[in-house]
């Protein structure tokens, strides 16, 4: 059947399973709309910004496993879309963003909202298409879609000219793709799983380092029965928070600049790491020549560049990571005997981490004057539901969110962790809720980073999408002013927010329900009326205003250099 | 240490730009960079000169890897490949210089492929060391022009890059 560009582009979408897309009309994207007015099996959900469709697609990835989808028009919409596309980049979330363009006649000429977003996002997205011609459109959306999600995953922009949703062809959407230049290995080599297995059962040290690889391949379980079967400690990155349950014995926690003590104290004591879909970030390794002194590593990763970018590696294994590890677990299986007298040999290891872990936990001192935010996080946590989906932004709260919430499953904690970009927190959860309405969505911020965001209230509102919005207001931006306090005397320069904003009548305006507390004491309250209400809320917690994240290992010190009290 | 690594890509919109963003946006240095197509429908072939130490041509292999549009990268570096450049160069040849001109390009069996009364261009085909060495003899006469292709470069022996 004969069709236009655009309605091939939206059957396309529906082929892949996509039930909700992002987007913003705009000139060049108006044919798009114009079929999108007809077109029932696809929900459109209209942010009040581009960067938070784009956000709000990543948040619904990163909740669901699967693609998100954003839309925006040439020029200026295209171009508010590229911190969501860097965001997604660097935390390797599959997207597709089709923006519109100007006609292909037109392009080059400096035309109307013509900007080159293919030129501008070509560094922060893992591929991008111009399509020049109609007749190629289904072949590239497919393409498009295979290689947001396969490999290391990642965003992919389709650039779509006026004049190409406008021309018809026949559609006929290919079953299968090949391309040549493509193949990203998917299975881990069993020699090198047998190498690693003997490495692992020789050590008498070892820690498991888990990062975003881990939860983007689904390899939650696998990691679990592993590492459970082995006895081996695990700490996570913030991307791999939730990959192993946080409640497990063997769990150190996050690891890192705001890590835990026993986490980077394991870390530097290892005489073996076995890193699973992790990067080893500067966060997460502090100065490279102190880190893990002693350990061998082994390093398993979907994408060869992450192997020796950063660090030596002992054994590289390419591959998905599910993968990996399910044939180490039949390793295991087969080495019963072997497993069993490597977990006796570990005793003296616990031992250490059970010191470690006493000596300095992760806490923080409570009071009765003056509202806590670790409290307040631990609160979260006790009164949420077990399966709530929790985004942040990013600062102070992003930290203590992931030192103190206690994360147990894999796809419930959504943060930016590569970019860092403030105003992340509240599109994610939207996206988040698009995808599960019937889930307890949680976004927790700072009163910096909620208001690069703030117009989608209105999108909450407008689409019945019930995200809780906690708000720890210091009226600092805290984590620069935490390093100015630190680093700098204490000269806070332009750290400090200075106008109060009133969050409550803010709700009120947007037609949502607004709380505020300075007390402590109310904190329980107010979070169980938050809960209570259907709809979207603000939670407001006038926090410490100067309370800092620690521990903290200062940027460009090693791990086991940590400032735990200051 | 320089390094000759060979970039089958395809054809497509855009390749060379993100080729050469890939190693503007992570530092890695461009010596000299070559591209024309092939002859398989669709499929160029760049040769880039570039250098770094192990670990950053380990990670430039990769990283080109990494891109969608690369087929194949091949590092000539272990003396895999046959390199070649040619370089097109106007010289001064005037009164006593012209024998000296000519008797240089002999020896590098160059070719002369201009002339005027004070002028020769030359075009000089070679191993990119053997290019350096006559331009050094050349210099001394007065080097009006220089351009160069950068190298190119292919495997040794019977067999095609895909084995």
């Amino acid at each position: 059947m004969k069709m236009n560009g655009a309605r091939i582009m939206l059957e396309c979408l529906k082929k892949e399973g996509v039930d909700t897309v992002f987007g913003y009309p705009g000139g060049t994207v108006i044919n798009i709309y114009d079929e999108l007015f007809s077109f029932k099996e696809i929900r459109h959900i209209l942010p009040r910004h581009e960067q938070a469709g784009t956000h709000a697609a990543d948040g619904y990835a990163r909740a669901t496993g699967r693609v998100g989808v954003a839309i925006a028009t040439s020029g200026p919409g295209a171009t508010n879309t590229v911190t969501g596309i860097a965001t997604a980049y660097m935390d390797s979330i599959p997207m597709v963003i089709i923006t519109g363009q100007v006609p292909t006649p037109l392009i080059g000429n400096d035309a109307f909202q013509e900007v080159d977003i293919i030129g501008i996002t070509r560094p922060c997205t893992k591929h991008s298409f111009l399509v020049k011609d109609v007749k190629e459109l289904a072949l590239i959306m497919k393409k498009a879609f295979y290689i947001a999600r396969t490999g290391r995953p990642g965003p992919v922009l389709v650039d779509l000219p006026k004049d190409v949703q406008i021309a018809q062809t026949e559609f006929v959407y290919p079953e299968t793709v090949e391309i040549r230049s493509y193949k990203p290995t998917t299975t881990g080599h069993p020699r090198q799983v047998e190498k690693a297995m003997a490495m692992m059962l020789e050590s008498r040290r070892p820690v498991v380092y888990v990062g975003g690889g881990a939860v983007l391949s689904n390899a939650s379980d696998e990691l679990t029965e592993l590492c459970r079967k082995l006895a081996m400690p695990v700490t996570t990155t913030l991307m791999g928070l939730g990959s192993f349950p946080e409640n497990d014995p063997n769990s150190l926690g996050m690891l890192g600049m705001h890590g835990a003590y026993c986490a980077n104290m394991a870390m530097t004591h290892a005489d073996l790491i076995i890193a699973i879909g992790a990067r080893f970030d500067d966060r997460v390794t502090g100065k490279l020549a102190t880190f893990a002194p002693h350990a061998r590593i082994i390093h398993v990763d979907v994408d060869p560049t992450s192997i020796k970018k950063n660090v030596r590696v002992d054994l590289p294994i390419v591959g998905d990571v599910r993968d990996v590890l399910a044939k180490m677990i039949k390793q295991a299986d087969k080495l019963t005997d072997k497993v069993a007298e490597f977990k006796a040999a570990l005793a003296p290891w616990h031992e250490d981490i059970v010191g470690w872990k006493a000596k300095h936990p992760i806490g923080y001192k409570n009071s009765t004057t003056v509202i806590k935010p670790q409290f307040v996080i631990q609160k979260l946590r006790e009164l949420s539901d077990e399966d709530a989906i929790i985004s942040t932004d990013v600062g102070q709260h992003q930290m203590w969110t992931a030192q103190f919430f206690q994360f147990n499953k894999p796809r419930t904690l959504l943060s930016s962790g590569g970019l860092g970009t403030m105003g992340y927190g509240l599109p994610a959860a939207m996206g988040a809720q698009a995808a599960f309405p019937e889930r307890q969505v949680i976004t927790i911020c700072g009163d910096g980073g909620v208001q690069m965001n703030i117009q989608e209230m209105a999108t909450l509102v407008q689409n019945r999408l019930p995200v809780k919005i906690v708000i720890l207001n210091n009226n600092f931006l805290g984590m620069v002013r935490q390093w100015q306090e630190l680093f700098f005397d204490k000269r806070y320069s332009s750290t400090c927010m200075e106008l109060p904003i009133d969050y409550v009548k803010l709700a009120d305006a947007y037609g949502a329900k607004g709380f505020s507390t300075s007390k402590p004491g109310e904190v329980e309250k107010v979070i169980k009326a938050a809960f209570k209400h259907t709809g979207p809320v603000i939670m407001e917690f006038m926090i410490a205003r100067e309370e800092k994240v620690l521990p903290m290992v200062p940027a460009g010190a090693s791990l086991n250099e940590m400032v735990l009290n200051a | 240490m320089q390094h000759t690594i060979s970039v089958l890509v395809e054809n497509e919109f855009g390749v060379l730009s993100r080729i050469a963003s890939l190693f503007s946006g992570r530092g890695f240095n461009i010596d000299s960079l070559s591209v024309a197509p092939t002859n398989e429908d669709g499929m160029s072939r760049m040769t880039i000169v570039t250098r770094g130490d192990d670990q950053i041509l380990e990670q430039i292999t990769k990283q080109l890897n990494k891109l969608i549009d690369v087929i194949k990268v091949i590092d000539f570096t272990d003396g895999s490949g046959i390199e070649r450049e040619l370089a097109l160069i106007k010289v001064t040849a005037e009164d006593e210089s012209r024998a000296e001109v000519l008797r240089i390009v002999d020896i590098f069996r160059a070719k002369i492929i201009d002339v005027t009364p004070k002028s020769y261009t030359i075009e000089a085909t070679g191993n990119p060391l053997k290019i350096d060495a006559i331009l050094d003899l050349l210099r001394p006469l007065g080097l009006k022009e220089l351009v160069r292709t950068g190298a190119v470069s292919i495997g040794r022996g019977a067999k095609g890059w895909k084995g």
